[in-house]
């Protein structure tokens, strides 16, 4: 009988017990519904192996869905907002979708594994829907979020890492590309992916081979310092890198209850994302229609003087704060650029790329709590965009 | 191209044939493919056994849009008009209604029930007024959207206060209540009922059914008429009026799909694989046949497919027909009233229970039943001295459990003829052929999803701003180029034009625009 | 003779705030009621030894935090602990749990169908969307369509810009919403029988509709719109039972010097010229008062304690159109010990929980077919809660209380009255259902007490024994509760007001329709308002 009872606490990953060999913080979280570490060691030094060596994410609880079927290509290109046909087998593409009315549901990243054979991997789930889309098509959905252990391998010295590892043919693959080879008996797929911004890639294979996997790469590793990061300094990395989150800097618009709290792909700066040379996609009518009439929002990359984290602040016009515009859904410091940066929302038509806005930041000191008005400056690129990220072959250091 | 039109129909049911006159009227070049031999769809007289001939689904006309007659110029010709109804009892004590007017009640239920069809026809007056039109949609800033909101809330308010106050009491509703507490006679408490539920997936019970029969009182005030030679020559009147328009109706001519090119309509294609062109398709079959099968859901976006996907539309009301070599006879019945309509709902607990197993895909044991005898005015519907028993029978659920088997099928025949008996002692000597078509059936030769006449359930939830899903109220699907015309659009079933009519002139308003 | 400032009609948990917040204002109020016991619904009685019965209601999530707050209902002894989560047994030997952790409930849900595990998030968020609507309107008075005074026209276009502020694709889902029956509604997100079969009886609880009747949906509203500190949906148990509830808001209205008296059945509202002038008791007393204001069900207030040439023709007709259905039945148990339920693995924290044991939707729907038919379901929907599990005080230690509403039962069986052995039959068919689930659960049945609605009318004098005062259908919601044009807590005789749950917002202990009504006497009389205003929800 109790075999029908689900697991009551949190679940532990294929690599659980590599990452708590490792742990020296005893600071876990929950993800997904999976014990997943904050920090490990300590966040900096975790965040410093992403941009110096070689940092090790494991990102299993990332939900997965395999995509499959004669009409498998129809399905995703009607799905997502940009143009899926061009991505072949062997290519990966970052993407992003929306309902009928054009709000994002999700973002996430689309691997073309096999000939009309797809995995669709984003932060949260999305069953139902996927399902639905199904609807009046041949393909066929399956949540492999379990049967697939996944970990992100990160920074300037992973090419040599994985290389030393032994993976054949890895100086070819270029960025979103992904790769399947046979790793000491075993299926691994290789993608040139990852969520930091820096060279960097992605390891995927059945849980049961979790462990060696781990295993080979660390020994590999070692000698250049190879470290597993938690979750603190990945965000460090995320905002860096420019990249946005659920929950975070929007809401997936199918779980939210207030009118206006949703964002299109437009007003997350995705429009580089939405072909409308499409003829049909999901939220195309409506997003043709704000493209007509005009977005009401604005994601804004924010350069901010100073060096207190912009937190939760109000954005404003004017340095009196007379005319509030929107707030920060991210920031952090920039221990690379050296700069204090975040992510936003303001409302349109203000915040375009090189205007200046005006951030209130709170922040304690001594139990005292003060405020400061900063400049900011909104910026069209990432804050960090290595030209290692791009280079293929990679570098060997 | 000599292929290509203004417009296309797909499908010559009466609402394909008056939005195409319609069109066509409007100046525009029109083609109507019919996947049938017949025009007509679900109105349509065809013959079921050798010399008998009867309309095949509807079989009684409530209320053909005095707009669309006009517009049209039709006159149907009437086998019956104004009709009695007359719930049978089985002692011979039979209640007779006919607009306001009761017999065979007491002298309370006279008056109650002339109040309650006085008071209702002034409701379904009001409703009457928002079946021709188009909904608006609400929410928007539009100023058409906006005026007819204006005049929808003004004319409320000229109900006068009591009769608004009741009004929006009475439109959630149900008919149980109603009857029980107005009427005191069983037989016109349980017809009444029925008529409340005819065609829907409700019993007496479920709230909503008085909005369902204030729909059934809409354009005549349930006045009830047979025309000559069935329904099917409503339909030939239509094509006619159509084809004098400058239409073209070309039958066996089942569309394959909607052709749809770079996100729009480009034409139709046949099941024989000829291609019509056209940048305008509209479409008479049901919403669910139009974008699932028709144009595709990959044509369509995902949050449209699903609410396409979740209209209810299982019918409940099977037709049977009797051929029968004389008048039956039926006890306190005088011959001239073989011609009226004749309904078996002695009670309105009787019509719960009848729809009770429905909710389970079970037929019900003891049908309701609504009954005409279109030869007994009309002898070219059958040999002479013969009969046709024309009966609307409920509940036979679309999706029975086991399917609609011809075991199932006969078993269900047996049932309802042993129910009509019961009135009719000594019918089934008489019967000489029989024909049951169910749900199913219906579905499969009227390309009908579910079988349901109303191309959906007519309830609150699908109806008006909402009919047939949000967000498509207006007639055009959110296709370019595509349009409803049928019954699952605004303002839902019968023979009543009313859908074929406002989405004529939505498409004529906008490419004029 | 002493004239009072007013009288208020029955000490329910709705008479009481009204009388509270009209002491509150300084206003010389007496409370009467026909028992010797106050409460009316909400109630602690000892009804075997040391076991106290939360006999009628039993949940407390409803009750309107910010009357809680106003009328400082700590102070007088009120607590209320939030439940865990809720369970469905099956026929199959399995169960559907309803977890109180979010993760945990998703796997759960996802054991049956890791769509509907998913759907979940959208149901969610569009009924709490459907919910914020209605929440605002809780802790106010309706607006009259039919009028043209400014107050009501504000409130009007306030609804409207509410209804409409969600913009337009959404309203067109509230619309739907509104009108559609809780099985379809579920229907449109989950695919497995027994997560809509759990979900769905908070549509159909308190009514005489079948989970296929439309305008359930909104039913399964009104189970949703209470919290317990800020938690949507989620129930508590008053502390003590549910006469903590009662009890505490008498003691706040005592503490404004309220007056309150037991065993004063009101016999007539007196009406002199047209005003109401006070009521007289089943002893034969008069008490006078400057108005009067019925906390009783509008049926009771009007057919019974009223004669019919007291009001307008018209209104008298309406009120007995009124719907007013018993449909649920309750048994209340003193236990031995705790059941034990063996398909439940042993420590889940569901062992203490909501429990059901009817799993399909077939099954519900049937249930209510027999209440159709006039008698009681055979199958029936039982909502079964323990609420000693998590408080020490309503039975000696060890020993347990079960609460069990059972749904559907009629308040006549085929028309004619209960007897005595067929009240039995009905109990046995809760136990029974219970027992197939819990195999020492008959041998730990200490003492019951069985409660049909004709049982509840007799006892507490609710019409039919409808525990939320007249069905919570479309035609009786909103301005149209109890009787169009009269939803604004007046009565059609002056000085006379009602304030019972036949009232907008209906029932459940949640208080509202007492608090509404008391801001509208309070208007009325000129005095400054005491009654708080909704907190609002961004």
């Amino acid at each position: 009988m109790s075999a029908r009872e689900v697991p009551q606490g949190r679940l532990r990953t294929p690599f659980y017990s590599r990452l708590a060999e490792l742990d020296t913080l005893n600071a876990w979280h929950t993800w997904k519904g999976y014990t997943v570490p904050d920090a490990l060691y300590c966040a900096d030094t975790e965040y410093f192996a992403i941009r110096n060596s070689t940092a090790v994410f494991d990102l299993t609880p990332m939900t997965k869905y395999r995509i499959t079927g004669p009409d498998a290509l129809v399905y995703i290109d009607r799905l997502v907002t940009r143009d899926m046909s061009k991505i072949r087998p062997g290519r990966v593409a970052y993407a992003v979708w929306c309902n009928d009315q054009g709000q994002t549901i999700d973002d996430g990243t689309i691997f073309h594994l096999r000939e009309g054979e797809y995995r669709l991997c984003s932060q949260e789930r999305h069953c139902a829907w996927l399902m639905d889309s199904a609807i009046g098509l041949d393909v066929s959905i399956t949540d492999e979020t379990a049967d697939v252990a996944a970990l992100a391998v990160q920074g300037p010295t992973s090419f040599a890492t994985l290389s030393r590892m032994g993976i054949d043919g890895l100086g070819e693959l270029k960025p979103f590309g992904l790769m399947h080879v046979d790793f000491d008996g075993f299926e691994l797929m290789v993608s040139r992916t990852g969520f930091t911004g820096d060279l960097g890639y992605e390891l995927w294979t059945a849980p049961e081979n979790a462990v060696s996997l781990w295993d080979y790469l660390f020994a590999a590793g070692e000698i250049t310092g190879i470290r597993a990061m938690g979750t603190d300094a990945l965000e460090q990395a995320r905002i860096e890198a420019g990249y946005i989150m659920a929950y975070i800097d929007f809401l997936p618009a199918n779980a939210t209850m207030r009118t206006g709290r949703t964002r299109s792909p437009l007003e997350l700066g995705l429009d580089w994302l939405v072909d409308f040379k499409k003829p049909n996609f999901n939220g195309r009518r409506a997003l043709a229609e704000e493209k007509r009439s005009g977005s009401t929002w604005r994601l804004v990359k924010l350069d901010i003087e100073g060096n207190k984290p912009a937190h939760h602040a109000y954005i404003f016009a004017d340095r009196k704060g007379r005319k509030n515009i929107g707030f920060v859904t991210s920031a952090t410091w920039s221990p690379v650029c050296k700069q204090n940066i975040a992510l936003g929302t303001v409302r349109m038509p203000l915040g375009a790329p090189g205007s200046e806005l005006w951030v209130e930041i709170f922040y304690q000191r001594e139990m005292h709590w003060s405020r400061v008005m900063a400049r900011a400056e909104v910026v069209d690129k990432p804050f960090w965009f290595p030209k290692r990220r791009g280079l293929t072959p990679p570098d060997l250091v | 191209m000599t292929d290509r039109y203004d417009a296309i129909v797909i499908g010559a049911g009466h609402n394909g044939l008056v939005c195409a006159a319609l069109l066509a009227k409007g100046g525009k070049k029109v083609l109507v493919l019919e996947a049938n031999e017949q025009v007509g769809g679900a109105a349509v007289t065809r013959e079921f056994a050798d010399g008998y001939s009867v309309s095949a689904c509807a079989h009684l006309l409530y209320q053909l849009q005095p707009k669309v007659r006009k517009e049209l110029g039709l006159s149907p010709k009437l086998a019956s008009d104004a009709m009695q109804t007359i719930a049978l009892s089985q002692d011979g004590e039979h209640v007779r209604y006919a607009g306001a007017d009761v017999r065979g009640v007491g002298g309370a239920d006279v008056t109650s029930y002339r109040r309650f069809h006085t008071q209702m026809s002034r409701f379904a007056d009001l409703l009457n007024t928002y079946l021709n039109t188009t909904p608006p949609r609400l929410g928007t800033s539009e100023f058409k959207d906006l005026a007819t909101l204006a005049r929808l809330g003004f004319d409320l308010r000229r109900l006068g206060r009591e009769d608004m106050r009741t009004f929006l009491r009475l439109i959630g509703i149900n008919i149980h209540d109603e009857v029980t507490e107005r009427f005191e006679s069983p037989l016109l408490r349980g017809a009444v009922s029925f008529d409340a539920v005819l065609g829907t997936h409700l019993g007496p019970r479920s709230p909503n059914t008085i909005m369902t029969y204030l729909y059934r009182l809409a354009a005549s005030h349930g006045r009830l008429a047979v025309p000559q030679g069935g329904m099917g020559t409503i339909a030939e009147e239509l094509a006619q009026a159509a084809r004098t328009a400058g239409v073209t109706i070309r039958t066996t001519m089942p569309v394959k799909r909607i052709v749809v090119e770079n996100g729009r309509v480009a034409g139709v294609e046949t099941a024989t694989g000829e291609r019509f062109h056209s940048a305008t398709v509209v479409s008479n079959a049901d919403p669910k046949r139009t974008i699932m099968e028709l144009v595709g859901t990959r044509h369509v976006e995902t949050g449209f497919t699903r609410r396409i996907s979740h209209i209810r539309m299982r019918g409940n009301a099977a037709k049977l027909h009797l051929a029968l070599d004389g008048l039956p006879a039926i006890s306190g019945l005088a011959k001239a009233e073989f011609g009226e309509r004749l309904v078996i709902a002695p009670d309105e607990h009787y019509v719960e229970r009848a729809f009770n197993p429905a909710k389970y895909g079970e037929s019900s044991a003891e049908p309701v039943i609504e009954m005409t005898l279109p030869s007994f005015r009309d002898p070219s519907l059958a040999p002479t001295g013969k009969h046709v028993l024309s009966c609307v029978v409920q509940y036979a659920p679309y999706a029975l459990e086991g399917g609609w088997t011809d075991a199932a099928k006969e078993a269900f025949t047996k049932t309802c003829i042993e129910t009509i008996v019961r009135y009719a002692p000594g019918l089934e000597s008489r019967i000489t052929a029989s024909e049951l078509l169910t749900p199913a059936d219906i579905e499969r030769e009227f390309h009908i999803t579910g079988g349901h006449w109303h191309h959906g359930e007519l309830a609150l939830d699908q109806f008006m701003f909402v009919r047939p899903v949000c967000g498509a109220a207006q007639y055009r699907m959110p296709l370019d180029g595509l349009y409803l015309c049928g019954a699952g659009a605004h303002p839902g079933g019968g023979v009543s034009g009313a859908a074929g009519r406002n989405a004529a002139r939505r498409i004529l308003r906008e490419q004029a625009a | 003779m002493k004239t009072y400032d007013a009288v208020v009609v029955g000490a329910g948990h709705n008479g009481l705030t009204t009388a509270a917040f009209l002491a509150k204002a300084g206003l010389d109020v007496v409370c009467v009621e026909k028992n010797d016991y106050i409460g009316g619904a909400a109630v602690s009685r000892k009804l075997h030894e040391d076991w106290i019965y939360s006999n009628c209601s039993y949940v407390c999530s409803l009750l309107r935090p910010e009357i809680f707050r106003a009328l400082e209902l700590h102070r007088h002894g009120l607590q209320v602990t939030p439940f865990g989560g809720s369970l469905t047994f099956m026929e199959n030997g399995d169960y559907y749990g309803s977890y109180h952790d979010p993760e945990v409930a998703y796997r759960e849900r996802a054991r049956f169908s890791r769509r509907d595990a998913d759907a979940y998030e959208r149901y969610r968020s569009d009924t709490m969307r459907q919910c914020r609507i209605i929440r605002d309107f809780l802790l106010s008075t309706p607006p009259d369509p039919t009028s043209f005074r400014p107050k009501d026209l504000l409130g009007l276009m306030q609804i409207g810009r509410k209804f409409l502020e969600v913009g337009e694709d959404r309203i067109y889902e509230t619309i739907r919403f509104w009108t559609m029956s809780v099985a379809e509604y579920l229907d449109e997100y989950f695919e497995t029988d027994v997560i809509k079969a759990a979900m769905s009886g908070s549509g159909i609880i308190g009514t005489a509709l079948g989970i296929h009747s439309p305008g359930t949906a909104y039913v399964l509203l009104h189970h949703y719109m209470g919290d317990v500190d800020g938690n949507v949906g989620s129930w508590g148990f008053a502390r003590g039972g549910m006469g903590a509830v009662s009890g505490a808001i008498a003691g706040a209205f005592q503490s404004y010097g309220g007056e309150l008296r037991t065993e004063a059945g009101v016999d007539k509202i007196i009406v002199r010229n047209g005003n109401a002038r006070g009521v007289g008791l089943e002893n034969g007393d008069e008490i006078l008062a400057n108005i009067v204001v019925s906390a009783m069900d509008v049926k009771r207030t009007f057919l019974n304690c009223m004669d019919r040439s007291d009001v307008d023709e018209d209104f008298y007709t309406r009120v007995e159109n009124f719907k007013i259905r018993g449909s649920s039945g309750k048994l209340n148990i003193a236990l031995d010990g705790l059941p034990t339920f063996p398909a439940l693995p042993e420590g889940n924290s569901l062992h203490i929980s909501d429990m059901h044991f009817i799993d399909s939707m077939e099954r519900m729907e049937r249930a209510y077919d027999d209440w159709k038919a006039g008698t009681w379901s055979k199958d029936p929907y039982i909502d079964m809660v323990i609420p000693t599990t998590v408080d020490p005080t309503m039975a000696p230690p060890g020993k347990h209380f079960m609460s069990c509403f059972i749904q559907y039962c009629p308040h006549k069986l085929e028309g004619r009255d209960w007897t005595d052995p067929e009240r039995e039959a009905f109990a046995r068919t809760v136990i029974d259902q219970i027992a197939n689930y819990s195999p020492d659960f008959k041998k730990l049945i200490l003492h019951y007490e069985v409660r049909t609605p004709a049982d509840i009318e007799e006892q507490i004098g609710i019409t039919e024994g409808n525990i939320f005062h007249g069905e919570l259908t479309m035609d009786q919601l909103l301005f149209n509760r109890p009787v169009p044009g009269y939803a604004q807590y007046r009565a059609p005789v002056a000085g006379l007001y009602m304030c019972g749950s036949s009232t907008h917002p209906g029932g459940g202990v949640m208080a509202a329709p007492g608090a509404n009504a008391a801001r509208e006497i309070l208007a009325d009389l000129k005095r400054p308002n005491t009654v708080p205003e909704n907190f609002g929800d961004d």
